[in-house]
């Protein structure tokens, strides 16, 4: 079921290649069709889904480079679950976002839409090193055409610098793979890249934090952790509506997944040693990423930057090392896809229309299109983590696992709630209220129905979140106990003797 | 009481009908609809009270041996709202007396409210929008005063602020609105911040958020956990409430529409400090440090929002500084250990400021927008209901008997001195009976500018306001008149002893502190009503201003805060936002980024060089690094 979710995407991609030149039409529907019978691949994993277990389930294996221990292997736990999820839902909406937005090359854009969700999907679901590696870089293929082909004027400055800077630190990961590897194959006897198999060896802790370090470096790019994040604001900016949305919603959540995929697994006592470290940047983040977005006079780089705040929140709950921080973080990723992913649309709906994302060029924009108006404040607020939102749900358990590791982090992040509002009622004031302010006010019009599409699905998500999150904290729990009980088991113990027994051995 | 959620479902569905459809219904049907909701909203806590009195008086019948009787308090469960490793948030509501006297306050008032701004809206083309948001706003609210946990509160303390941030900036293509709006959302957010520590303090230490576990078990806490949860959530309280020194949102807030003013000094929102206080009154009464705190804050705001509001020439303006002095009053009134005295206070002030608030509207809408005093003047003879509501509530503001105002306050300033007695502490009574001075005189004045003397302003021809916006003004003076016999002695004190078993530190004082010469007091205040009033019309009659000189002036620019607040906070945090986007940003962190890849950039150049494409070149260098390594590992 797994391998067939991961592909569908590819496969369709595929499919839409072979249609005949000149019909956009068909390309743009069937790019949509596709996504879709995704998202129900992805309904009936999350149906199937046990949640009472925190394993593996649903694994699916197969030898791919034998003499070297790599295997295809993908299986999914209530961590991926989530973005597995988010992922299915944001696709489609992404899709139908550029319905109008592309017009040009409309093909190659669906098709390299379709390849990066057989990416991310495939990112989030393997449990072979190399099968994950493998994905991870062939994430940024498709996303840097999408900047570099459909972007804005300064485009090519914007691609290279993601791609380089993110292959960059991902070339550190795939030695530190290696290396892992090669240390199964001396303490555990066995060539092999399984995730699993490789958790149970026990790594003396230096060696646990060289390797974790390289790790770290590649996932604290994607995050971005400060101060790692300058490529985003410029690949925000200069990506399509449908790019930033899913750089937003999906890519950035790859980087805080690995933390919480690898790091308790692979590298238990470099996680927890690295803890206060890991906070100390994400409040960092929280407050920098917050007061920075008040200065920008660009709505994308604003968003940008609120992202960068915002997952500090996420790396905020990783370091509480809790039931509640490591359920909030998990959350709020997906919080965070559905209103960052919101918030860039609507600055694509007044971009298509006037093509314009300086703050400046925009005012009063309310009194005219009052639809766009109301979806704004709710997708705002949202943002903002106003209780009754899902922004609130996350932010709160964050919040309140960061307090019980240490009162002082919760005290400092929680001056990122109030920036929060500052910031972007500040942005939604200069644009939406007072008199109107437009170079063409004429072109200021109401959200097509197609438009109010892309929003319903969020705007639901939303309010769902917020009110109910039962459904998906109930799934995260069991996965997320797992994972603390490696943390705790290995913090319990005297380390060091320990590991120095089994290498030993 | 399984019915007791609908309390919260009619506004939740006046909301939902006119988000949703509103535009595609008549402006009549939309006034309808949100009216219906908050009366049946308000005909469903009145039946919950039925049941509950009800209830309670089967349990004391039931209970009648029992050693001590507890106050009656229904949990209706609703659902599991979040829950991760220990923390387990069950969305309940709670009925009991202090919840079910704010639902109706809430809903009562609320349900006044609606009704007068069929009229007072009449011409807006966004009524739907309007009404949708005071729908919202009620709920937000009742939310709030019947929340079981105090997470499910925080929700409805944070709607609040959003529906006070929708409204106040209704009329969003005026800056002015939108900023006001703006602010006290930002500002609430500063008290919201701090409360959520409280509640992470509380259940840290606890391991519950349920209101009612909290209350019970506040012994367990150490002193100083106790103190520490009491302040932050009292700095919480003081953003809500409007008091020192997050008090500056509030009398921007009337930017928005006269009755949204009403509704969030009379009902919504700024009473939920006070509520807050008397919730976990058991946090807040066993820390005594805590107490003086909520004292001294609230004297001391009752008593500069009195002086600020003798020289606001802005009519709204002059009540929305006599609300957060009244509130002022609430919190002494917490302060002195007498929760049900200040929830009294909270009641007819609900009353009393309502009818201010919609008489000023009235005057609003009779005088075309003027709301500037200067520029009003003998209005009591053209617009004589609306003067006599004015005249009415302003009566009860400054606490001449027998109206509603006299009452409550005189009784708050009666403990204030009790609380003098007992601690030697008599500076909120005395900072109390100078406050009740003040008010009398700034309301006087504004009366006496409005509504006597010569009009200042000859061609306006003011015409009375329609019946839909007097009716619910009639109602709310015959409250503000009437409404003093729910805690007067000689009607027997119904709403004192209603909350009594729940707020029992009303028993706990007569036990306890001494006994204050209660007639002496009352006459002390009523002499300083009066006093008050007669110097407001000796130096105002005639429409006479004078402007008090230096003293004025900073009366009228509110003693500096507001702009002591601009140039110490929001501008230089504004400008360190763009200090650390610009030259922190941009000039360190992405060059440094940018400069490691030109490095690369210059190293690939040079190491070009390298590649001659020379054999033995490149056999040299493998020897050389050959010998090196072996080297390395013989000499290591």
């Amino acid at each position: 079921m797994l391998t067939t979710l991961i592909f569908l995407p590819l496969a369709g991609a595929l499919g839409i290649a072979l249609l005949p030149r000149g019909r956009e039409g068909a390309v743009r529907w069937a790019g949509l069709g596709v996504s879709l019978l995704v998202l129900l691949a992805a309904a009936r994993v999350f149906q199937a889904f046990d949640a009472s277990s925190g394993a593996m389930q649903m694994v699916e294996q197969a030898p791919w480079v034998p003499a070297f221990g790599i295997s295809y292997r993908v299986g999914v736990d209530g961590i991926s679950l989530l973005l597995v999820g988010l992922t299915a839902v944001i696709f489609p909406i992404a899709l139908l976002s550029s319905w109008a937005a592309i017009a040009d090359r409309v093909k190659a854009f669906t098709m390299a839409i379709l390849g990066l969700e057989t990416a991310v999907l495939g990112t989030f679901l393997s449990l072979d090193l190399i099968l994950f590696y493998v994905f991870w870089e062939a994430v940024l293929i498709p996303m840097a055409f999408l900047i570099a082909l459909w972007g804005g004027p300064n485009r090519r400055y914007a691609a290279i610098k993601f791609f380089l800077y993110t292959m960059a630190a991902s070339v550190l990961m795939l030695i530190a793979i290696i290396a892992t590897h090669v240390l199964g194959a001396v303490l555990l006897w066995e060539r092999t890249f399984d995730i699993e198999r490789l958790a149970t060896m026990v790594l003396p802790v230096r060696t646990q934090g060289w390797l974790f370090a390289a790790f770290a470096l590649a996932f604290a790019v994607k995050v971005p952790i400060w101060p790692l994040h300058t490529w985003l604001p410029d690949a925000h900016t200069e990506a399509p509506t449908a790019g930033s949305v899913i750089l937003a919603a999906i890519l950035l959540k790859m980087g805080t997944y690995g933390f919480v995929r690898f790091g308790p697994t692979l590298f238990p006592d470099a996680l927890v040693a690295s803890a206060p470290l890991l906070a100390a940047l994400a409040i960092v983040g929280i407050l920098y990423g917050a007061a920075v977005s008040w200065a920008q006079t660009d709505l994308k780089r604003l968003i940008a930057f609120s992202s960068v705040s915002h997952l500090g929140f996420v790396m905020l709950g990783i370091a509480a090392m809790n039931e509640q921080g490591f359920q909030g973080a998990l959350i709020q990723m997906v919080n965070h896809g559905v209103s960052t992913g919101a918030l860039f649309l609507i600055v694509g709906v007044l971009y298509e229309r006037t093509h314009s994302r300086e703050i400046a060029d925009y005012g009063g924009v309310a009194a005219r299109m009052p639809r766009f108006a109301a979806i704004f404040t709710i997708v705002l607020l949202s943002s903002a983590a106003l209780p009754g939102t899902n922004g609130f749900v996350g932010e709160f358990l964050i919040l309140l696992g960061a307090f019980r590791t240490s009162t002082w982090w919760a005290a400092l992040a929680v001056g990122g709630v109030i920036l929060s509002a500052v910031y972007l009622l500040w942005a939604y004031q200069q644009v939406m209220h007072g008199p109107l302010v437009a170079k063409h006010p004429e072109r200021l019009l109401e959200l097509t129905r197609r438009e109010v599409l892309v929003f319903v699905p969020l705007i639901a998500l939303i309010f769902a979140i917020g009110v109910y999150p039962k459904p998906l904290l109930d799934r995260s729990e069991a996965a997320v106990q797992a994972a603390l009980e490696r943390l705790n088991r290995t913090a319990a113990t005297t380390l060091p003797a320990r590991a120095v027994v089994r290498v030993q051995r | 009481m399984s019915f007791v959620p609908l309390i919260l479902v009619w506004p939740l569905l006046g909301w939902l009908v006119n988000g949703l459809a509103g535009r595609r219904l008549s402006r009549t049907v939309s006034g309808l609809v949100a009216c219906a909701a908050v009366g049946a909203s308000f005909a469903t806590a009145a039946l919950a009270l039925a049941a509950y009195v009800q209830a309670s008086a089967a349990q004391a019948a039931s209970a009648a041996e029992g050693a001590s009787q507890t106050a009656l308090s229904v949990i209706v469960p609703l659902f599991t709202w979040l829950g991760a490793g220990d923390l387990w948030v069950q969305a309940s509501l709670q009925v009991d007396a202090l919840s079910l006297t704010m639902a109706l306050v809430v809903s009562g008032v609320g349900f006044l409210i609606h009704v007068y701004s069929i009229g007072y809206m009449a011409h807006d083309p966004n009524v739907s929008r309007y009404f949708a948001y005071l729908n919202l706003f009620i709920f937000a609210m009742l939310l709030l005063v019947m929340a079981g946990n105090l997470l499910v509160l925080f929700v409805g303390w944070e709607l609040v602020g959003v529906c006070s941030y929708l409204l106040i900036g209704f009329w969003f293509a005026r800056p002015a609105a939108a900023a006001a709006g703006r602010k006290a959302f930002v500002v609430n957010r500063i008290g919201d911040a701090a409360f959520l520590l409280g509640l992470f303090l509380l259940f840290t230490a606890l391991g519950t958020l349920d209101i009612s576990e909290i209350r019970h078990r506040v012994g367990e806490l150490p002193d100083g956990l106790r103190l520490a949860a009491a302040l932050l959530l009292f700095a919480g309280a003081t953003g809500k409430s409007a008091q020192l020194p997050l008090h500056v949102w509030l009398p921007d807030a009337m930017e928005g529409p006269t009755p949204v003013s009403a509704l969030i000094h009379a009902a919504t929102m700024v009473t939920a400090g006070v509520f807050l206080v008397a919730r976990l009154d058991t946090l807040f009464l066993s820390s005594p440090a805590a107490l003086v705190v909520i004292a001294t804050i609230g004297a001391l705001t009752a008593f500069y929002a009195a002086t600020v509001a003798l020289r606001q020439h802005d009519l709204k303006r002059v009540l929305a500084y006599s609300t957060i002095s009244q509130l002022g009053y609430m919190f002494v009134a917490m302060g002195a250990i007498a929760p049900a005295i200040g929830i009294f206070h909270l009641v007819t002030h609900a009353f009393f400021k309502a009818l201010l608030f919609l008489s000023a509207g009235s005057v609003m809408h009779a005088m075309h927008d003027v709301i500037d005093v200067r520029r009003l003047g003998g209005l009591a003879r053209t617009v004589r209901w609306t003067a006599a509501g004015f005249i009415i509530g302003g009566l009860a503001l400054a606490g001449i008997p027998p109206f509603a105002g006299f009452f409550s306050k005189d009784l708050i300033l009666e403990h204030a001195f009790a609380l003098g007695m007992a601690s030697g502490n008599y500076i909120p009574y005395a900072l109390g009976l100078l406050t009740a001075f003040v008010t009398a005189v700034y309301i006087t004045r504004a009366v006496a500018l409005t509504f006597f003397g010569v009009p200042a302003e000859a061609g306006a021809h003011p015409h009375e306001s329609p019946p839909v916006m007097l009716w619910p003004m009639a109602l709310l003076a015959v409250l503000s008149v009437a409404g003093g016999a729910l805690g007067a002695h000689a009607a027997g004190e119904p709403l004192l002893r209603f909350l009594a078993p729940l707020l029992g530190a009303v028993e706990v004082e007569g036990a306890a502190a001494p006994h204050p010469p209660a007639a002496i007091l009352m006459g002390i205040s009523v002499a300083v009503a009066f006093a008050g009033v007669l110097t407001g019309w000796i130096v105002h009659r005639n429409r006479r201003d004078p402007s008090l000189g230096a003293m004025g002036t900073l009366l009228e620019q509110r003693w500096y805060v507001d702009a002591l607040y601009d140039r110490s906070i929001v501008a230089p945090g504004h400008a360190t936002g763009r200090w650390m986007a610009g030259p922190v940003d941009l000039g360190v962190i992405d060059a440094a980024v940018n400069g490691v890849g030109r490095l690369f950039a210059a190293l690939g150049a040079a190491s070009r060089r390298l590649q001659t494409g020379y054999a033995r070149q490149y056999a040299l260098s493998v020897l050389i690094g050959a010998v090196l390594i072996v080297g390395y590992w013989i000499l290591r």
